[in-house]
């Protein structure tokens, strides 16, 4: 294993004390139990809009936390949930008197663990909501599973749920919002190479170099598919084939394109995925008109990437283009 | 004879051994087919529980099951850590006030505890988890109880039907957590969670003797 730590126990405790340097005009960080908090919270008035997951997706969620965005963000120890004391915590911290609405992707670990934390939290008080993303199509099978796996849209929802929490909205209509992305976000994954958890020491799974797993988790879970390594075009072609097979997308509809990095992919390709899926989305009379491409939710040092589709319609736009300012995403101030 | 209260703080000192000396291997099991960190995650409660046992050594075993419990609850994450905390949570629920337990009253646990981890985790028999471990061997104690056979005739039949049940995960198409996303690709793999938990039913089988 080589990489830029100082032991695996601490990676955790170690990154949050860099973001609380790094970033200390928009985020506060709290230690035992740990969350990354908005360096204004609690804010009178306004829903808290709170979400948390293993530590290894950054810069989700931690990096999400600010102004038109992230109240607060739970992390967890790598690849693994959070616990209900956290999140019990976070929501106390960023309670303004008008609600907490948890963003939960869904895992069996961080539905449990939230579920937790929100009947805690209620039993003080705290009107809380939860919404679960569950946007992967790869996981096909969804009565025999744990459910699709919540990915890409993730991203996409703590932006737009941040900017309608700032704008005052209430809880239920923060929710709502949350909601259409739920329904309308749709996303898969590719992995070429593994990751190595700090603490397991060695890559997750076997890739050989010739070989890629289509339909990758955010994880290191291995995929549904490992075939022979294609083209980047190729590649694009069979993500965004079973996304668009997938409701609600239509011709004439309009999307946010998210091409996300795994971590271990630069930009240069990323940027060559984007054109393909650009050029698919024009060929079935979809057209983009916002985007993001970049590694936003991240497997740690995994090379590959993921496609998020999101349908958009006037008010979902307007909340994309508000203005946010986080260590991650910053546009508009 | 009965289960003391200090055979069962025995029996968490050196399940937290096992997990200790386990961690890598539960770790490479969930690797295969989950997210690698569920020897990690284990090893950590554990060892948080190891470092308030004293704080319980004089009391009664439902409080030092529920320390336990709370304190895995706090500090394992994923699905182990709701999951192991409910299972200790319902132990000690149903020990309360106990300084010695009947065999009836470890069975009469397990079921609580195991109804407690269904009730959380929505998984069945058959569906590739813990729960393939634990319900076998609570059948296995009221079959043994009802045969009249003694606590350490049961137990052992108890760690037994464990480890069967742990074995007989190997061929399951998983249909809870985070293995289920391999559908048919989970095949073949012995789950991880299953694993810990025949464990913890071996361990009282060597212990409480």
């Amino acid at each position: 294993m080589k990489k830029l730590i100082n032991s695996p126990e601490a990676v955790v405790k170690e990154e949050l004390e860099g973001i609380a340097f790094a970033h200390s005009d928009m985020v506060k960080v709290h230690f035992d139990p740990n969350y990354v908090v908005r360096a204004d919270a609690p804010i009178k008035g306004k829903v808290g809009v709170i979400s948390g997951g293993g530590s290894g997706h950054e810069p989700m969620h931690g990096g999400f936390v600010g102004v038109g965005m992230l109240d607060a963000a739970c992390p967890g120890a790598v690849f693994t949930s959070p616990t209900p004391d956290q999140m019990l915590e976070a929501t106390k911290a960023v309670n303004g008197g008008a609600g907490v609405l948890h963003i939960v992707k869904n895992y069996t670990g961080d539905i449990m663990n939230f579920e937790m934390a929100a009947d805690l939290a209620r039993g003080e008080g705290i009107e809380v909501a939860s919404i679960v993303i569950d946007d992967d199509v790869a996981v096909q099978d969804s009565l025999y599973t744990a459910g699709r796996r919540g990915v890409g849209s993730t991203v996409l929802c703590e932006k737009v749920c941040g900017a309608a929490a700032e704008q005052k909205r209430p809880l239920k209509d923060v929710v709502a919002v949350a909601q259409k992305v739920k329904d309308w976000g749709r996303s898969m994954g590719m992995a070429l190479t593994s990751c190595t958890v700090p603490h397991a020491g060695k890559p997750t799974f076997d890739l050989p170099e010739d070989m890629m797993e289509i339909g990758i988790g955010i994880h290191g879970e291995p995929g549904r598919e490992r075939m022979k390594l294609k083209s980047a075009d190729e590649i694009t072609e069979m993500l965004m084939e079973p996304i668009l097979k997938d409701i609600p997308y239509k011709s004439g509809d309009q999307v946010c394109l998210f091409v996300n990095g795994m971590g271990g992919t630069p930009l240069i390709e990323l940027y060559i995925v984007y054109r393909k899926a650009h050029q698919i989305c024009e060929k079935h009379g979809i057209k983009v008109v916002r985007n993001l491409v970049g590694s936003y939710i991240t497997s740690l040092e995994m090379a590959g990437c993921s496609i998020t589709l999101l349908k958009m319609d006037d008010e979902l736009i307007k909340l994309w283009d508000a203005p946010v300012k986080t260590p991650g995403l910053r546009w508009g101030m | 004879m009965a289960i003391e209260q200090k055979d069962v703080i025995e029996w968490i000192k050196k399940y937290a051994d096992v997990i200790a000396e386990k961690r890598q291997y539960l770790i490479d099991l969930d690797s295969a087919i989950g997210d690698a960190d569920h020897g990690e995650n284990m090893n950590r409660g554990f060892q948080a529980v190891l470092k308030k046992m004293p704080e319980v050594a004089d009391k009664d075993i439902g409080s030092i099951l529920k320390m336990v419990g709370m304190t895995l609850l706090g500090t394992v994450g994923g699905a182990g850590g709701p999951l192991y905390g409910t299972l200790f949570l319902q132990l000690g629920t149903k020990s309360a006030s106990k300084f010695e337990l009947t065999l009836q009253d470890w069975t009469d646990m397990l079921e609580a505890a195991i109804n407690g981890i269904v009730a959380r985790g929505k998984a069945e028999l058959g569906d590739k988890t813990m729960v393939d471990a634990l319900s076998p061997a609570l059948e296995a104690l009221k079959e043994a109880s009802k045969n009249g056979k003694n606590l350490q005739e049961a137990l052992q039949a108890s760690a037994a039907a464990a480890e069967k049940g742990m074995l007989a995960t190997i061929p399951l198409v998983a249909k809870k957590g985070r293995a289920s996303y391999l559908g048919e690709r989970s095949a073949g793999h012995q789950d991880p969670g299953a694993t810990s938990s025949y464990y913890l039913l071996k361990v009282v089988a060597e212990t409480w003797k």
